[in-house]
């Protein structure tokens, strides 16, 4: 996009600086969009789940409800309760919609369609991510009320215990791909296993797979694993004191937060903006419309999961991260390491999927080779 | 040679989205002031505790066990820090660094499973 700035007569930093604000904005005003729709979506789902209509007055088929809804809760009073930190009070929503914006920095929509294509993108994802945990557990202690501070409690405990078996699993996809780069992962993914482009395929990291999306629903406290909020135990959760906007940017940054999910889902697993098979003709579908496709696809599975799965108790919820994920991704990390050590797997994979090592920060010369 | 100025969108990125968060949360304030709709009152500003006067302190004792998952997960999370390098330059190290890894992930599998036999991962 820098060089279509400088035919407009632009110096090269203004060009760039330009092409950056536009990718900005291309991608954080479409993703308030998307998340406006998938809130709507969602409701659609889990309604049609229930035999019941869902949103369907405000526009054609109810597809403006999202839009009123913002504007409602725009036009209401900010309450700022009186025995509430108030500065911390007001810095947690922004800190939580901040994180969830930042997270999409990274995200390759297309070969070569990425804001920052750093060479530690993954690594930028699980650090964005686990910053989200602040803005829950501001939110709880400024509040000072009681509901709220349980939340946080909950909300800190259950995110850090599953960003300990997100990372492993991370590691395993980290080692097949060799690299943190995002869109080098997906490359790696190209051809996998009989045509299909996606690590999804492979035998060894199936099963990391269906824990990742699992652990994905209990980071982003989506349903079964929503006892942050669960409103009968604790009212709405770390939210309880908040109206108005900043009411709903939690909403919102929630639902940015699955959204994230789902990509990172499509991006690891399922070969990200590549076509699920690796034919020919499949590439003449855009990269960013089969990305979106999965996105579209792993947002239906968690609507679903919502719709139909009972909520976890937090003993059990802890049992699932602490006793069953975390041994078990810690298993198929000397699992995956040691195959891919015993097949020899870094001497041949350089020269193919890399056409550019240097790029992507890899040595060439290995000294595993026979 | 790490290439810095790769980093600069995710800086401007950042202080677009602080930029915006902090819009959706001051502006309807200003617009609650201008429409009318603020009107607070000392009911209204009290915190929440199912319609009568708290009791007592929200900030008091929680449970210790939440203070030990905080900590396991230091212990767990600074194990991955380890690995993420490892596992981007096994080309490299080989063999030995993989065995080294490995007797490193065993001392900690001791820990984990110390910490289990301790009851520090039950929640009754």
């Amino acid at each position: 996009m820098t060089s279509f700035f400088q035919t407009l007569g632009m110096t090269h930093e203004w060009a760039w600086f330009t092409a950056t604000i536009a990718g900005i904005l291309l991608i954080a005003l479409p993703l308030m969009l998307a998340v406006a729709m998938i809130i709507y979506v969602d409701r659609k789902i889990w309604a049609a789940m229930a035999l019941r209509r869902g949103p369907n007055v405000v526009g054609p088929f109810g597809l403006l409800q999202s839009f009123a809804d913002g504007l409602k809760v725009f036009l209401q009073e900010t309450i700022i309760p009186s025995a509430a930190n108030k500065v911390l009070f007001l810095i947690a929503p922004i800190i939580t919609f901040t994180v969830a914006l930042m997270a999409w920095a990274v995200i390759p929509f297309n070969s070569g369609a990425v804001l920052a294509d750093i060479n530690v993108g993954l690594l930028y994802v699980l650090a964005v991510s686990s910053l989200g945990v602040y803005g829950v557990v501001i939110a709880g202690w400024a509040s000072n009320s009681k509901y709220p501070f349980f939340s946080a409690m909950r909300a800190a405990a259950q995110m850090i215990s599953y960003e300990v078996s997100i990372g492993f699993i991370l590691i395993c996809v980290v080692l097949w791909a060799g690299s943190f780069n995002l869109n080098a992962i997906v490359m790696a993914q190209k051809d996998h296993v009989w045509l299909i482009n996606g690590f999804v395929a492979n035998p060894l990291l199936f099963p990391l797979w269906v824990m990742f999306l699992i652990s994905g629903m209990a980071e982003t406290a989506r349903a079964p694993f929503d006892l942050t909020e669960a409103e009968s135990e604790l009212v709405a959760g770390y939210q309880t004191e908040y109206s108005s906007m900043a009411f709903a940017l939690y909403w919102l940054g929630e639902y940015a937060n699955v959204l994230l999910m789902c990509a990172l889902n499509a991006t690891l697993f399922f070969g990200g903006w590549l076509p699920p098979l690796d034919i020919p003709v499949l590439y003449l579908v855009p990269g960013w419309l089969w990305l979106f496709a999965k996105i579209f696809f792993f947002f239906f599975i968690f609507s679903w999961v919502k719709a139909t799965v009972p909520r976890y108790r937090y003993d059990q919820l802890m049992r699932l991260g602490w006793k069953i994920f975390l041994p078990v991704s810690l298993l198929f990390v000397v699992l995956v390491s040691g195959w891919l050590m015993a097949t020899h797997h870094f001497c041949d994979a350089d020269q193919t999927l890399y056409p550019d090592p240097d790029h992507y920060g890899r040595i060439v010369n290995n000294g595993v080779c026979p | 040679m790490v290439d810095l100025s790769q980093y600069l969108p995710i800086l401007i990125f950042l202080a677009i989205a602080q930029g915006l968060s902090a819009a959706f949360v001051f502006l309807p304030i200003g617009v609650a002031y201008l429409t009318g709709a603020h009107k607070p009152d000392a009911e209204k500003l009290s915190e929440y505790e199912c319609g009568f006067p708290a009791f007592e302190d929200p900030r008091s004792q929680f449970d210790v066990r939440f203070y030990l998952v905080a900590i396991l997960f230091i212990i767990f999370d600074l194990e991955a820090a380890f690995l993420f390098p490892w596992a981007v330059s096994l080309d490299v190290t080989g063999w030995p660094g993989w065995i080294t890894m490995m007797i490193f992930l065993a001392e900690l599998v001791i820990g984990f499973a110390y910490a289990w036999k301790k009851g520090a991962l039950e929640w009754e």
